[in-house]
């Protein structure tokens, strides 16, 4: 048998009933919805109502997830991620114990999923909002961690993004709990894994940058050279180059300051998007300026010319009162 | 509650002993003494099931009190850092377990609580977690067979030494290889708190097949109580004490 599947062997399936062995509720499994490292997550009915439950063999990580999600409710309502509904054991047919927790169950599409299906200047405003709830964290004394694509949801009604997985929280200060290397600056040799806000923020910017490469790439020999290399190279992240480099060096100190930042980029992006589109070209100013001289002559000899008019009206006018003041003249 | 100094033997190998005492019963002994053995098994990138050889890995791990994963080479760097992470929870755990056993009667244990006041308790072994003290002797084993794992075992220890020194609770990593040249281990790195500096590449490979996961465990075991480890940990007191200064 292997003994790494038999660590995770929870053997629930659909259609399973789990009786929790302290507050008598009563879950009906419907369907899995993911593994991680701790546990398993599925999709569950209680009352008629659906619910998110993770299950683990492993109580202690349990507990301490439920810490994590018991301060989220302190913090502020359950706007920063899944509410926590209930705490249990369950005793299986076999009689062995597992802790388990049951959540908000939130209905929405993975990140890149849904930029890649409703277009990509969303991945700015997510990005944004995902700023402004790493904001509030972070002033609770709180770093989330575990910050990566797959964590992160965006619900339909409203359009929001939102995470799901807080195994990673972390109190600032102390060691960061759960990460993924390709998310991590640690990883990277980009800072150390202590949880500090610019922990997170590295976290992020890794996020947009996994955007347009799905499949990750290796750190090679030079950890920082790698990752630079591919920031310049990837063209559709060129409006927020800056901004990224500054939260991939650990330049910024607060999620306020990189939202200022990128929300300044988003603002002034606007204009500059249609030429991007057509030309692709990197430099967004070349671009604007080449445009500006030479190459539309047509709609410059259409412009000239209403922009004499105003002298030649000016002077018609003067012509046409003195016109009338004269016959006033004339026939006064 | 005084904060003691966790002890750790890490024995990263790919296959099993087999020469010298039984590995399971120096693991046993090991935690009598106060000092976990945890195991990491590794595969070979084409092994598609564990071979039998590997059952021994977590046979050590359990009787040391400790924590076994069996990985592929790429998923090394994680797991170390997991593996020895959950071990120190686990002996938090036990030493909180006690204590609550002495305050609530013998029957008492974590799980036995109810999951509100588990909470509680999982905080303050967390926070344990956080500031105590961390020894970890790494056992690498360096038969031939090893060979082409060996770079990434040594990068999968830097990463852990990154991770754990961002606690902010001591640390001390000391490597060792064995089957030694002449010995049954053979020493890497000296006790340290950083191992980002390990330079010296792992020795030259033992060939031949011998590999004596037991005698090389006792005297893993052994380099706890050395003096050197004693006299450095003074000398990082006296640097603290500066340090707290402010």
């Amino acid at each position: 048998m292997n003994p790494t599947s038999k660590k995770q062997g929870i053997n629930v399936r659909p259609g399973d009933v789990i009786n929790g062995k302290w507050h008598h509720n009563r879950y009906v499994i419907l369907k899995q919805l993911g593994q991680g490292a701790i546990g398993s997550v599925y999709l569950c009915e209680s009352n008629g109502k659906k619910a998110a439950l993770k299950i683990s063999d492993k109580g202690s990580s349990v507990t301490m997830e439920v810490n994590v999600l018991k301060t989220f409710k302190k913090v502020q309502g359950n706007r920063l991620g899944p509410s926590l509904l209930d705490v249990d054991d369950w005793i299986d047919p076999r009689g062995r114990t597992y802790s388990f927790y049951v959540m908000e169950y939130l209905k929405g599409e993975e990140l890149s999923t849904f930029v890649r299906r409703h277009g990509q200047e969303w991945l700015g405003i997510l990005m944004l909002q995902l700023l402004e709830d790493l904001s509030n964290l972070h002033k609770q004394g709180w770093v989330f961690g575990d910050l990566k694509t797959d964590n992160l949801i965006v619900t339909h009604a409203p359009r929001r993004l939102k995470w799901i997985d807080v195994g990673g929280t972390t109190q600032i200060g102390r060691s960061i709990k759960e990460y993924t290397e390709f998310f991590d600056r640690g990883y990277w040799q980009m800072g150390s894994r202590k949880a500090e806000p610019s922990y997170d923020l590295f976290s992020l910017a890794m996020v947009m940058l996994h955007f347009y490469h799905p499949k990750r790439f290796e750190r090679g020999s030079s950890p920082e050279k790698t990752l630079m290399r591919k920031l310049r190279n990837t063209a559709p992240l060129k409006p927020y180059e800056s901004c990224i480099y500054k939260a991939l060096t650990g330049k910024y100190m607060s999620s306020d300051q990189m939202r200022q930042d990128l929300s300044m980029i988003l603002m002034q992006r606007k204009d500059t998007n249609t030429s991007q589109n057509t030309a692709r070209r990197p430099n967004v100013q070349t671009s604007r300026t080449v445009r500006g001289n030479t190459p539309k002559p047509n709609t410059n000899s259409k412009k000239q010319p209403r922009q004499e008019h105003p002298t030649l009206e000016s002077l018609a006018i003067i012509v046409v009162v003195f016109l009338f003041y004269f016959l006033y003249l004339i026939l006064g | 509650m005084k904060k003691g100094t966790l002890k750790q033997i890490l024995l990263i190998t790919d296959g099993c002993s087999n020469k010298g005492e039984d590995p399971s019963a120096v693991a046993a002994l090991a935690s009598q003494q106060g000092i976990t053995v945890n195991v990491i098994g590794i595969l070979e990138d084409d092994q598609s099931e564990d071979p039998t050889g590997l059952q021994e890995v977590e046979d050590i791990a359990m009787s040391g009190g400790g924590v076994s994963q069996i990985v592929f080479k790429q998923a090394l760097s994680q797991t170390v850092q997991t593996v020895t992470k959950q071990a120190m929870t686990q002996t938090l755990q036990g030493v909180v377990n006690q204590e609550l056993k002495q305050i609530l009667g013998p029957k008492e244990s974590l799980e036995e609580l109810p999951p509100e006041q588990r909470g509680e308790v999982m905080e303050v072994v967390e926070d344990l977690g956080e500031t105590c003290d961390l020894e970890v002797l790494v056992l690498v084993d360096t038969s031939a067979s090893m060979h082409n794992k060996l770079p990434t075992v040594q990068e999968s220890l830097i990463d852990l030494s990154v991770s754990m020194n961002a606690r902010i609770g001591r640390n001390r990593f000391a490597i060792y290889s064995f089957p030694g040249k002449k010995k049954d281990i053979d020493k890497v790195f000296d006790w340290s708190p950083r191992l980002e500096s390990i330079s010296s590449v792992f020795p030259k490979l033992t060939s031949g097949g011998i590999t004596p996961t037991g005698p090389a465990l006792k005297e893993a075991m052994y380099q706890f109580g050395k003096k050197s480890l004693k006299r450095s940990f003074l000398r990082r007191d006296e640097s603290n004490i500066e340090e707290a200064g402010y």
